[in-house]
């Protein structure tokens, strides 16, 4: 316990003292390039977080950029999600029809998504719907080949031992073939976590009109540094959490999984 | 009880083929206790896969209580020789317990009490909230054996289920099984390599040939019906058995012996 | 936190017995069945933009989609933009590999800076690498230079997480073994750890280079053809002011090809460097 909280207490004094490390160092350079983190921050809560407290003090500018591309991240997730899971397990449960599907899938994967972006543009216009459509398909690869993927190797012994004691097919999927497919579906979502990410700013960069991804296009043009930081570290705060979350979401859901590699 | 006439399995096709067991024929009667001996693959997992019905044979018949068995029969619950891997790791070992009996009893609470009692009746009442993977390889066992019990099964089949646990929880697994066998209206078929193991429980010894197997041998057992591990082993009658079980099983000659 | 479990989607199935016991008599049998999954799809498609299923306006024929293709590929403006494109990847990649497996087996066997960089890492990493393309080119300017930073910035992390994850993987045994020879530590790392995580580091390295091509097609295509040839410029530069999709659909194929020999080129590399893994596991190669 003790030595968590070192080891606890050691990181963040590792981060502190980098960012300290950073503001002495910009300070001393001076560099328009290099704003200081004082700065970063400053600005930061000047233009999202000094809102009213109606609105967790978020401004205006938080709640009309930052919050709908997190909103389309998470749709876009949510709806790769909502195709690749089921699919991967119907698939993962079906060699013979993936045998049939694998080459186009393996192109799919293999695909480059940003080149699909002018397509997205023209099918669907610029903005949100191009948007998630290019979040839905750089992310639904990788969920959907991993849940195949663990679909297709579940333990033959699991699989006998459900047929011996005679459980219906929906048992079967519920409580043998869809748990024991979690961990590599999950593996799957990881890597379409920071997918989305870099898909939300690039099309946001190419084919919106708002967004944070839009909003350091303009900063970009005004030469903007300190803004253009300042969505920087907000995207790592970001991020941060997000994957926070989704480890939260795993050690919940797949202790078992971790907890049997460990013993 | 059990009716195996002429049962043969063959896996692969062509040149390829490979004949596991061949004309196997055998009969259970109600409440007994039968041990079925072997070398290691000569076709006691396939044989017992066929009885079971997870498997079809390429040819004879299994007849459980009059009825020829084509898929999992009613009444019938298996322990899977490889029990690590049969019990399902993500299912505490409650859960584990109580999810074959979701087919049969309505309802959270009655399946958890039956599960709990069960798992009473193996000695791991307590456990009942740990993974699997928490537990040694002896309390696994324990956990798959009580995972058939809970069923109530008419027959139990048991593949090598002390292979891979250490002597002395062997022996405590094999009481077990006899404790078991008492107190409840049960009959059962148990898959072993262990020749002591095969005399020490059963009422008959069925001895098969090297693969692809045949019934070498169908032998009774003649010990009291109340068996120790120190008395029942040092008993002339045991050590006679045991020595032509030994023989029977070492030999290369595949015929039957009467 | 780590990629490890992840598995790269390679050909799923084929595990269990049932699946081993039909495979004998038809080895040829995936080939067919994919080869045919592909002309039934194409032949779809086709029927869908030809039936109006699909609004031709909207999506081109696919024949005409690859025909274009083929043109494309006699197109010596294309090949050079196809060129640029894996010279790109290929300097990000060697930096990311150069940089990243050092920084991994040191991570890795130092668990205290481990610990104490944690925090750093974890706010670094998550940061998209396209967000840094507008910094970048005005730090460095258009070129392989922003091309290549930005690459090695996206695509480290599942190398560095990859070779960590190894390092952690490895046989304690095997170590303490190699360290009672009398074996320094800097020698165990280099003769046991090393070997023993290459495995883990080689799919990192894979689902690294997955990550470069899409950066390096999305910077291109960010900053246009300011930042030199490549594919991602081409698109940008076709695609502006027409809404005929043609020739983007024609150089998406080429890019999906791209993107699948260089996979099948890592593949490659990995099953003939790390031969007696793959024997280990019983897998043939
Ligand atoms: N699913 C299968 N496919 C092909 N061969 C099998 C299969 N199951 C068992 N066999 C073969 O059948 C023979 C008997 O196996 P098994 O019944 O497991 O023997 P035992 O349980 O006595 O060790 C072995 O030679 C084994 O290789
Ligand atoms: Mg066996």
């Amino acid at each position: 316990m003790s030595w968590l909280r070192i080891s606890w207490a050691w990181r963040w004094a590792v981060l502190v003292a980098g960012i300290g490390g950073w503001q002495l160092w910009t300070s001393r350079a001076g560099s328009s390039f290099f704003p200081r983190p004082s700065a970063i921050v400053t600005r930061m809560y000047h233009l999202w977080f000094s809102g009213p407290a109606a609105h967790v003090f978020l401004t205006a500018d938080a709640t009309g950029n930052l919050l709908p591309s997190l909103g389309r991240v998470l749709a876009g997730l949510a709806i790769a999600t909502a195709i690749g899971a089921p699919l991967g397990i119907a698939l993962g449960r079906s060699p013979v029809v993936t045998a049939y599907l694998n080459p186009l899938l393996q192109f799919a994967r293999a695909l480059p998504v940003v080149t699909m972006a002018p397509v997205f543009i023209v099918l669907f216009k610029i903005g949100t719907q191009m948007e998630i459509a290019t979040i839905v398909f750089g992310t639904l690869w990788p969920i959907l080949l991993n849940t195949i993927d663990g679909a297709a190797t579940v333990d033959p012994v699991q699989l006998e031992t459900a047929r011996a004691f005679r459980m219906s097919a929906g048992q079967r999927l519920a409580w043998v073939i869809i748990p024991a497919a979690l961990p590599k579906a999950f593996a799957g979502f990881r890597l379409s976590l920071s997918l989305s990410l870099i898909l939300m700013v690039f099309s946001e960069l190419v084919g919106s009109s708002s967004g944070i991804g839009y909003e350091m296009s303009n900063a970009s043009n005004a030469f903007d540094m300190t803004f253009l930081w300042s969505t920087i570290v907000l995207l790592g705060i970001l991020g941060y959490l997000l994957n926070e979350l989704l480890a939260g979401a795993e050690r919940h859901l797949l202790a078992w999984h971790t907890g049997k590699g460990r013993g | 009880m059990l009716e195996v006439t002429n049962l043969t399995r063959a896996f692969g096709h062509g040149a390829a083929a490979h004949t596991a067991i061949e004309a196997v024929s055998l009969s259970v009667a109600h409440g007994e206790l039968v041990s079925i001996v072997g070398p290691s693959g000569c076709g006691k997992s396939t044989l017992l896969r066929c009885i079971a019905g997870l498997i079809a044979p390429t040819g004879g018949r299994v007849v459980l209580r009059g009825v020829p068995v084509h898929d999992v029969p009613d009444g019938l619950a298996v322990v899977l020789q490889d029990y690590g891997r049969s019990l399902y790791p993500w299912l505490t070992v409650r859960d584990n317990v109580a999810l074959p009996l979701r087919r049969t009893l309505r309802g959270r609470a009655a399946r958890r009490t039956a599960a709990d009692a069960s798992l009473a009746a193996v000695a791991l009442a307590g456990v009942g909230d740990k993974y699997p993977w928490q537990l040694s390889g002896g309390m696994q066992q324990r956990v798959a054996i009580a995972r058939a019990l809970a069923c109530d099964p008419a027959l139990l089949l048991m593949d090598e289920p002390f292979g891979s646990v250490d002597a002395q929880t062997r022996e405590d697994l094999e009481d077990l099984v006899l404790r078991v066998r008492r107190e409840r209206d049960i009959t059962i078929l148990l898959v072993t390599h262990d020749i002591d193991e095969s005399v020490y429980v059963g009422d008959r010894v069925i001895v098969l040939t090297p693969g692809p197997g045949r019934v070498r041998a169908d032998l009774p057992v003649r010990l009291p019906e109340s068996r120790d591990q120190i008395i029942t082993k040092e008993l002339p009658d045991f050590v006679r058995l045991r020595t032509e079980v030994s023989r029977l099983v070492r030999s290369r000659d595949t015929r039957a012996v009467s | 936190m780590s990629h490890t479990t992840v598995t790269g989607g390679a050909a799923p199935g084929g595990t269990t017995r049932a699946a081993t016991r039909a495979r004998r008599p038809a080895r040829a049998l995936p080939w067919a069945r994919g080869a045919a999954g592909v002309v039934v799809f194409l032949l779809l498609a086709e029927a869908a933009g030809r039936l109006g299923v699909i609004s031709r306006s909207a999506l081109p024929l696919t024949s005409a989609v690859l025909a274009r293709a083929v043109l494309l590929a006699g197109n010596g403006r294309f090949l050079a933009d196809l060129g640029a494109t894996v010279e790109a990847w290929a300097a990000g990649m060697a930096i990311t590999v150069a940089a990243g497996v050092p920084l991994g087996l040191l991570l890795g066997a130092l668990p205290g800076v481990r610990v104490a960089t944690r925090a750093i890492v974890e706010f670094l990493r998550p940061i998209p690498s396209v967000a840094l393309i507008l910094l970048v080119s005005l730090l460095l300017g258009p070129g392989l230079r922003m091309s290549a930073t930005l690459i090695v910035y996206g695509a480290i992390w599942p190398v560095l997480y990859n070779t960590i994850a190894g390092i952690d993987d490895v046989d304690p045994v095997a170590k303490e073994t190699h360290r009672a020879f009398g074996f320094s530590r800097l020698d165990t790392i280099r003769m046991v750890s090393l070997p023993s995580a290459a495995p883990f580091i080689a799919t990192g390295i894979r689902l690294a280079s997955a990550v470069a091509i899409i950066l390096d097609i999305a910077t291109g295509y960010v900053t246009g053809p300011i930042n030199g040839p490549g594919i991602g410029a081409y698109i940008a530069q076709q695609s502006s002011g027409t809404s005929d999709l043609t020739v983007i659909l024609a150089a998406t194929f080429w890019a999906g090809i791209l993107g699948l020999a260089l996979d099948l080129l890592l593949t490659g590399a990995q099953r003939r460097l790390l031969r007696w893994h793959h024997t280990r596991l019983g897998e043939t190669g």
